[in-house]
């Protein structure tokens, strides 16, 4: 892979930074403006590293798809807090007009072709337009994000049967958090049950399968990239499972209106009380892991990097004023879009 | 100018006419294109024209995302059952994107199905399935019933910006119909008034188009006139040309190959009495198939299938009058 200089590795940890403080936005958007936020939101947070070190191997016309748990890419290709910030409170101003919310960021000019909120039912999506990249052959590659649940889905055998047979320039990125909502990996994957990665599932379709360090944005971006070189010159589609973990719960309660909607303990600890693995995780939090390593190699001074913290925490909180200011959308725009 | 052809190579010319036209047209599915001396891969080649694995899920989800970036497949499904397996992607990921994204985005994109194959295949096979997609939003439904709409909508589809389930009659496969020459397009939403009448209204879709024909020939000779409605796309529906049709006749009868509680011509039955109630002077009466699976044996699978007896009778209900004895 092409070596990383000073300047990407500083975007790479300005750009989990900024992921992580958007999503601690959203979380605290619950109590410091009840009400603003409906239905469901899940975050990103733990997964900062998988995401930016995936996306940094992209170059301009690439392409990518992802799930309801989908805050983090957009911010990697350039999409503004504002406007993301705005849909998850319903406002005009919105990316997507308040049409879509949270689970539903879409952002087509910068190749986030957008996400089902439906598990595994992106991979297929991913997989159509890595097709058209194939036929347009311009060198586009496609990657297609989803978490280790989707797996279990036969989108995910049939969409990569298909794109193995057919070469098709895709990487399939697997962030395997261990959970399904609160059922662990163990209990309902069969590799898994059987202390196999989750990427051997790729042997099924006869492409490679790699299992990586999620939690390390150079690693993501070592693997990934690998695999998107793969796919850039036809040699066809990769797994990567890349072992990441939620450091939120699922999402926010579900509860009708009239509850005040919150972010419950993250499940190891709600669930299965288990405040070890917990702690053991927020030990390696991804995000003072990279910035630890970045001023050791010294790519950046601990001043530096505080400032970037405050460049970022600033940008999101404009993202929320921007957010609150922004007006609902007139009623009657509900008949909008139904056809094209 | 025009040609006779058979309905389902009216399908086949619309397509290939559409992919020559537009090279972004994309056609795969199951069992098509396996040999070199297909005429679509001869014609476009492998990149466009694809056969895929038994794998509905991935087809129709792909289609959704080649469509997302730009292309416009049709996929071809065979039989509109198999659209079952892949349901989620047709009611709840295909009409969903251009409304959820605010207008960003747009999937084009033909899911091209038989249905009704009552010729003994027995309960799986022979559904009329297309009611469970006309209460979806963001999807156009399109039941052509000559060889010219088979034709005709097709091409329209096919240019269309949203997801279109096209349903094609088995029964209607072979039957020879006159076909334009070159381009032809005919427009979503126009009703085609098949025979015109001043006694009653039939409202007919598919395969049962003939056979509301038939029976209005028949009643003519009693010297009832009926007027024939072939709707041609469920969504979206002329329910205009229905109501004023309704406002001269006075008389309703729908008739639908589809079980009565899964049938468009509850929809349209709900409509004209709510919006063409005081041009009615009889109730409405509905001619579908009954509410059961179909059977294999023929007997049981004609029992409860509309046929030309059984609109006549509807018709004579709403006339108040006397079916002339044969």
């Amino acid at each position: 892979m092409t070596e990383l200089d000073n300047n990407r590795l500083a975007w790479i940890y300005t750009e989990m930074l900024r992921i992580r403080e958007f999503e601690e936005r959203v979380k605290r958007s619950f109590e410091e403006h009840p009400g603003v936020i409906r239905g469901h939101t899940h975050l990103a947070d733990g997964a900062e590293a998988s995401i930016v070190g995936s996306i940094a191997t992209l170059k301009p016309g690439d392409q990518l798809t992802a799930t309801y748990r989908c805050h983090g890419y957009p911010l990697a290709l350039g999409t503004d807090p504002k406007a993301m910030m705005a849909e998850i409170y319903g406002r005009t101003g919105g990316l997507c007009g308040g049409y879509g919310g949270s689970m539903h960021l879409v952002d087509p000019e910068r190749g986030f072709l957008g996400t089902s909120g439906i598990v595994g039912q992106g991979i297929p999506h991913a997989t159509g337009a890595a097709w058209a990249a194939q036929i347009r052959k311009r060198g586009q590659v496609v990657l297609s994000f989803f978490g280790d649940g989707a797996s279990k889905q036969g989108a995910f055998a049939e969409a990569l049967n298909i794109a193995s047979l057919w070469k098709l320039p895709i990487v399939y990125v697997m962030e395997n958090n261990s959970y399904n909502v609160v059922t662990r990996v163990e209990q309902e994957d069969a590799n898994a049950a059987a202390g196999e990665p989750l990427a051997v599932k790729a042997k099924a379709f006869s492409m490679p399968g790699v299992t990586v360090d999620g939690g390390d944005p150079l690693a993501v971006y070592d693997v990934v990239g690998t695999a998107v070189q793969r796919a850039r010159v036809g040699d066809g589609p990769t797994l990567v499972e890349s072992k990441v973990y939620r450091l939120s719960a699922h999402g926010n309660i579900i509860a009708p209106p009239g509850v005040p909607l919150h972010y419950p303990e993250h499940e190891a600890i709600e669930v299965f009380g288990n405040h070890e693995e917990y702690a053991a995780a927020l030990r390696g939090d991804p995000v003072p892991r990279f910035r630890v390593r970045l001023i050791e190699d010294g790519v950046l001074s601990a001043e530096q990097a505080d400032a970037i913290a405050s460049e970022v925490r600033d940008e999101m909180q404009a993202a929320v004023d921007f957010g609150l200011a922004s007006p609902l959308p007139a009623a009657e725009r509900a008949l909008d879009h139904v056809y094209a | 100018m025009s040609h006779e052809i058979p309905y389902i190579a009216a399908i086949g010319e619309a397509i290939q006419l559409e992919m020559a036209r537009d090279e972004d047209v994309l056609y795969f599915g199951q069992n098509i294109a396996t040999t070199e001396n297909d005429e679509f891969l001869k014609a476009f080649g492998s990149d466009r024209v694809r056969v895929t694995p038994i794998s509905e899920t991935a087809e129709i989800g792909m289609a959704i995302g080649a469509a997302l970036a730009g292309l416009r497949p049709v996929v071809e499904l065979y039989m509109a059952e198999f659209m079952l397996v892949a349901m989620n992607q047709v009611v709840n990921e295909a009409p969903r994107f251009r409304y959820m994204s605010g207008g960003r985005v747009k999937v084009p994109l033909v899911l091209k199905a038989g249905y009704g194959f009552t010729a003994g295949w027995a309960g799986q096979h022979t559904g009329s399935i297309y009611g469970m997609f006309t209460g979806v939003p963001g999807l156009k439904v399109v039941l052509p019933s000559t060889a010219a709409d088979a034709k005709g909508l097709m091409a329209t589809a096919i240019r269309d910006d949203n997801p279109v389930c096209y349903f094609h009659h088995y029964l209607l496969t072979l039957e020879h119909g006159e076909v334009p020459d070159g381009e032809y397009l005919v427009p979503f939403g126009q009703a085609a008034i098949r025979r015109e009448g001043g006694d009653v209204t039939i409202v007919a879709t598919g395969y049962m188009v003939d056979k509301a024909l038939a029976a209005a020939e028949s009643l003519a000779a009693e010297g009832i006139s009926a007027e024939v409605i072939d709707p041609r796309t469920l969504v979206p529906l002329d329910i205009e040309t229905i109501l004023t049709s309704v406002e001269k006749t006075g008389r309703l009868v729908l008739v639908d190959q589809a079980t009565r509680y899964g049938s468009p011509a509850a929809a349209i039955a709900a409509d004209v009495a709510e919006y063409g109630f005081s041009s009615l002077k009889a109730p409405i009466k509905q001619v579908t198939a009954l509410d059961a699976t179909i059977a294999y044996s023929e007997p049981m699978e004609a029992f409860v299938l509309p046929d030309e007896a059984k609109i006549s009778a509807a018709v004579h209900q709403t006339l108040g009058s006397a079916p002339v004895a044969a």
